[in-house]
């Protein structure tokens, strides 16, 4: 199933870019990365600062609670119907990776059930620095890491640190609470992932999630040019 | 025909969204009825002779070509558990996903018209077993063993049992396996001729009603 794939079948099967009625799906972004680095405040910053200038929502991968999609409903970042979370039966990579079909089927309910989107992120549960998403699953994936899981985070590399579109390295804010070296932890990442682009992010600060959402727009141009 | 799709087929790691339920696994745990290998091993057995028997004769006759609605409708009323039932429909979306990516065919393109947002897991794993040129006793041996295979590896997480020991449950019930998937062959050929109500309704209630309590539950690592 490929991007120039025909579409005369009743549902798309994985990474069809175009619906079964033949309109072209949302754009999928990927979140992944360690407990507790930020995501979900990522996705939540994400919601505010898009969802006046798209049509967006939000599929949760739980481990075993609805907490993080419970989060973005108290937050009332978006409605209710935009919001969808998938049980992932204690291995959040699996959700993401191997078994994508969970996760398919809350997009395309999405699509189906609130119309028109052009853009769905997929959040991972917390996991470990080698989950990364399915091409299967998502265009592009954003890996999130936080200064106080240690600044040698990048040095050791693995799949997520090194392969995703988007690294983000968030709570810049502590870094000199918990004695991180931002200077090195840019150089390692450097190394790991060549020309791929990194953000320091600090929600707390005044530039908030700017940086990351302009990666966004710049993807969703790409997607729909 | 390829006697290997079968493996393919039978495989764990199928991408077919099962890995995340347990088969009523979590909530016997929880209520002390699974505590390790031997009581595995009686839940794993009671789990087979019902819900594995039933599931079994419904694949099996999907593979014989009885209708896809009927048997759907058969499953339904063999499943008295609303939770069960959305349980059941879900595996059997994404199990038909997988499945039209694995083996493409014009069948399993009209299942997903017809059905949406899934037909029964069983239903749509004979058709599956078909589209790949497996035997009806082929989709017989798949649905038990899954019957099976799904609350044992989920144990495995949710007690820390040794893996092992898990895996010897399931050896120590081959013999069962082959019985069960005899029965429902032998089942599914009567109601080729005699219509669905000759498929079995073996049902086991704290299944049904361990199913009820747990899709209440706030917190849970397993979906069903």
């Amino acid at each position: 199933m490929h991007l120039d794939h025909s579409h005369d079948g009743p549902t798309a099967l994985s990474a069809d870019a175009h619906r079964k009625d033949g309109t072209r799906r949302a754009l999928r972004i990927g979140l992944g990365g360690p407990v507790g680095s930020g995501k979900t405040a990522t996705v939540a910053a994400l919601c505010r600062a898009l969802r006046d200038e798209l049509s967006l929502a939000v599929v949760t991968n739980d481990i075993y609670t609805r907490e993080d999609a419970e989060f973005l409903l108290r937050e009332a970042v978006l409605p209710p119907e935009r919001i969808t979370a998938v049980e992932t039966g204690a291995c959040p990579h699996t959700a993401i990776r191997d078994d994508i079909s969970a996760n398919l089927e809350a997009v395309e309910d999405l699509e189906d059930e609130v119309g028109s989107l052009d853009l769905i992120l997929v959040e991972s549960g917390g996991d470990n620095l080698t989950a990364t998403f399915s091409k299967g699953l998502v265009d592009a994936q954003i890996f999130v890491i936080d200064v106080a899981g240690g600044d040698d985070i990048p040095r050791k590399g693995g799949p997520g640190v090194t392969t995703a579109d988007l690294l983000i390295v968030n709570k810049t804010d502590l870094a000199p609470y918990v004695g991180s070296d931002l200077a090195r932890m840019a150089a390692d990442a450097k190394a790991q992932r060549g020309e791929l682009p990194v953000v320091f992010q600090s929600l707390r600060g005044e530039a908030g999630v700017t940086a990351v959402a302009d990666w966004v727009r710049a993807r969703l141009a790409a997607w729909t040019a | 025909m390829s006697r290997a799709a079968l493996l393919v087929l039978a495989d764990g790691r199928f991408p077919a969204g099962g890995h995340a339920h347990s088969g009523g696994a979590e909530a016997a745990v929880k209520a002390g009825r699974i505590t390790g290998a031997e009581s595995l091993e009686s839940f794993c057995r009671g789990r087979l002779y019902t819900a594995g028997l039933v599931s079994s004769a419904l694949a099996t006759a999907a593979v014989l070509g009885v209708d896809p609605r009927q048997l759907d409708e058969a499953a339904d009323a063999r499943t008295p558990s609303p939770a069960l039932r959305v349980a059941a429909r879900k595996l059997g979306r994404q199990l038909l996903r997988a499945a039209r990516a694995t083996w493409p065919s014009p069948e399993l393109d009209a299942l997903a018209g017809q059905f949406p947002k899934g037909a029964h897991q069983p239903v749509v794993l004979g058709l599956t077993a078909r589209a790949a040129g497996l035997e009806p006793v082929d989709a017989a041996y798949c649905a038990a063993y899954e019957s099976v295979s799904g609350p044992a590896s989920a144990t495995v997480r949710l007690l820390s049992l040794d893996p092992f020991d898990a895996t010897a449950v399931l050896a120590r019930l081959a013999p069962e396996l082959d019985r069960v998937a005899t029965r429902a062959v032998e089942a599914a050929r009567t109601a080729v001729e005699e219509g669905v109500d000759a498929l079995p309704s073996a049902s086991a209630p704290l299944l049904e009603i361990g199913a009820e309590l747990h899709a209440a539950w706030p917190v849970r690592l397993f979906a069903s």
